[in-house]
């Protein structure tokens, strides 16, 4: 394959004779035939090791599993002297603090994106990008620190107490603010991890905008349309897959996160209903307690929680899959 | 001719010199409890510019120390919980004692000074397990005549992560109320009231109760004395009230009889005068029988070298030095390390 890119060796080539060219294109089917061996070996080990960490999760949470069954799911306690373990505290605190995430995320991360691609001026857009870029690249643990020492005490002081205040005694509002203003908690938690996956959603929500045509765009303006209907009726219409393939991406990090949400969301394992509240999640519960869980019912449940964890991932992926489908079949592609 | 004889040379000198090195102390590998991580990295620095051998230790936590030594991949494994004497025979280990800490509880609590609030452990017990609830409370007031206390909710500030801090305190708790016992339990995770809140390792409760007002919490006294925080004054066995530092945890360790298997009696709770009550020792696992005889003497030279050299580097980082009878006692015990 290589001798191609040499013109010494592409001459000689041409000035040989027939049988020594016929002897080549075998030597380039055999290339080909290994090449695709492997290729093909390396996608495949990626299905085998999804495979692999399945069987395992499953092997190691069989015992947690078959002594709590399916309740497991739903059990509201975890408490490990008397060896009673449930995953709702746990897949609450995920849910609550990934949907807060994307709550949040979205329309910033659209506003960026629209920024960006729309109205930003030319010589703003490159280092306004980068930046965008760069948020993306802090380790998590950075997010996490800075969530506890600095955002936290300030959030305590200035955020929540106000936010008590305006929410005064307006029944389901209350219930959600309730509680001490500790700084640290699901909200917390849902707001430092907002901040983590914007990033994430803006530049994918930017490279997608981009490639809608502009004749398209041109076309709209040319018939009156204004910055707005072009955006929702052309821009967003156009590029749904990669939108929702985007903000899928932004759910599945806040998901996983582990670092971030171990430092913030206060690692209380309970569910209070208020947002101000500390609890925990999945990542930050086997974070927690993986390094000196004693091997038993408590290991085995924690590897249950990894598997419910790796289900909840399934679903989203599954569910954004749906998404783009319908999206597809919608727009007649 | 002479190049080939010149490398032959070379290398009957390098399998003397082989020879004779594994007669002497190797480098060796320990993993186990974070607690004592700082002391043991900084004696291995110490005794590598002594002799010259390296040690390295993971603090990768308690329970994982004595998985790595029964799973003989480590040369020495590092424990809060010591090991219990049938657990020790069965897998053919020799533990001994290396240094020694204190569990401080601190709190703040605006217009509370450091050593100034006085507790009890049943109180204490109650205030952990969520039964008291507010800084005013008329059992904490009973023990403090004449102190102003706020009505402040109080917030437990607790380990997250599974802990040898948590198994040290919470066994002294449940020591001091059945109903603590109960309803949290003891060990390196338990089930901590509705008031409470995690964080991840002595510096993330330090930071939970410097932050929050009303919070009262438990860290190792070296992680209380860098981050300056307040003390409660604990009322021990013998009836005094005692602010933590670390001739209260040499005190306890002073009553304590370390002539066990194992060498491990309880220091919750010492009768001295002076005792600090939440006083505990970390340990050190190796094989009684090791495969490798130059691992097995490294270990034992390591240990040796840093009990009589290193107690002024413990003292400094908030540790507690094991009095000499003890050390005398570990000398020997390690005589069954071969």
């Amino acid at each position: 394959m290589t001798e191609l890119g040499n013109p010494m060796a592409g001459s000689k080539a041409v000035a040989g004779p027939i049988d020594l060219h016929a002897g080549r294109v075998t030597i380039f089917r055999r290339q080909d035939r290994l090449f695709h061996g492997v290729t093909q070996f390396f996608a495949l080990s990626v299905l085998l090791t999804l495979v692999g960490i399945l069987l395992s999760l499953g092997i190691e949470a069989y015992p947690s599993l078959s002594t709590f069954g399916t309740a497991f799911v739903w059990t509201n306690v975890w408490n490990v002297p008397d060896e009673q373990f449930g995953a709702l505290i746990s897949i609450y605190g995920t849910l609550a603090t990934s949907i807060i995430a994307l709550l949040i995320a979205v329309p910033v991360s659209f506003g960026i994106a629209l920024f960006l691609t729309e109205t930003c001026p030319t010589w703003l857009r490159r280092p306004l990008g980068t930046a965008v870029e760069l948020l993306a690249g802090i380790p998590s643990i950075v997010y996490g620190i800075w969530g506890l020492f600095v955002f936290a005490p300030l959030f305590a002081e200035h955020v929540q107490p106000h936010l008590q205040a305006a929410v005064g005694d307006i029944p389901v509002l209350s219930g959600l603010f309730a509680g001490a203003p500790m700084g640290i908690g699901i909200l917390t938690a849902g707001l430092v991890l907002s901040l983590m996956v914007i990033p994430f959603i803006a530049s994918v929500m930017r490279d997608v905008f981009e490639t809608t045509p502009p004749v398209l765009k041109e076309s709209a303006y040319g018939v009156g349309c204004t910055q707005w209907e072009v955006v929702t009726r052309i821009v967003l219409p156009y590029t749904r897959v990669g939108v929702i393939g985007g903000i899928m991406l932004g759910l599945g990090r806040a998901l996983g996160e582990t670092m971030a949400v171990t430092f913030v969301i206060g690692n209380a394992n309970r569910i209070t209903g208020s947002l101000f509240s500390p609890g925990t999640s999945i990542a930050s519960t086997l974070a927690n307690e993986f390094g000196e869980a004693s091997p038993g019912l408590h290991l085995s449940s924690l590897f249950a929680l990894g598997l419910v964890l790796f289900v909840i991932t399934f679903l989203v992926l599954a569910a954004s899959n749906w998404l783009i489908a319908r999206g597809r079949a919608k727009a007649g592609h | 001719m002479h190049k080939t004889h010149f490398l032959k040379s070379i290398l009957v000198a390098a399998l003397f010199a082989a020879g004779a090195h594994s007669a002497q102390a190797a480098d060796i590998t320990g993993a186990g409890a974070t607690f004592p991580y700082a002391i043991y990295t900084k004696w291995a620095e110490g005794y590598k510019a002594a002799t010259g051998n390296q040690v390295n230790y993971q603090g990768i936590g308690s329970s994982g120390g004595i998985k790595q030594i029964k799973a003989k991949t480590v040369d020495f494994g590092g424990t809060d919980a010591p090991l219990k004497e049938a657990d020790l025979d069965a897998a053919g280990l020799v533990q001994v004692p290396t240094v020694m800490g204190g569990v401080t509880i601190v709190l703040n609590v605006p217009g509370i000074a450091s050593g100034q609030l006085k507790l009890n452990g049943e109180v204490v017990a109650d205030i952990f397990r969520g039964e008291v609830k507010k800084w005013n409370d008329a059992a904490i007031a009973k023990l403090n005549p004449g102190v102003k206390l706020p009505d402040l909710a109080i917030t437990v500030a607790h380990r997250s992560d599974g802990s040898g801090t948590t198994h040290v305190f919470t066994h002294y708790l449940a020591k001091q109320s059945m109903a603590f016992k109960r309803d949290v339990g003891a060990g390196t995770t338990v089930n901590w009231p509705a008031n409470g809140v995690g964080g991840k390792g002595n510096p993330g409760v330090a930071a939970n109760v410097t932050k929050i007002a009303g919070a009262i919490g438990y860290v190792d006294i070296a992680d209380a004395m860098k981050n300056k925080m307040s003390f409660v004054a604990l009322k021990n066995k013998a009836g005094n009230y005692i602010v933590p530092n670390q001739d209260a945890v040499a005190d306890a360790a002073g009553g304590a009889n370390f002539k066990v298997k194992g060498m491990a009696p309880d220091l919750l709770d010492q009768t001295h005068k002076n005792a600090w009550p939440i006083t505990s020792a970390t340990y050190v696992l190796a094989y009684e029988k090791g495969a490798d005889a130059a691992r097995q003497k490294g270990v034992v030279e390591f240990l040796t070298w840093s009990l009589n050299n290193g107690q002024k580097m413990a003292e400094d980082l908030g540790f507690v030095a094991l009095p000499p009878s003890v050390v005398k006692m570990v000398e020997a015990e390690m005589k069954h390390i071969k």
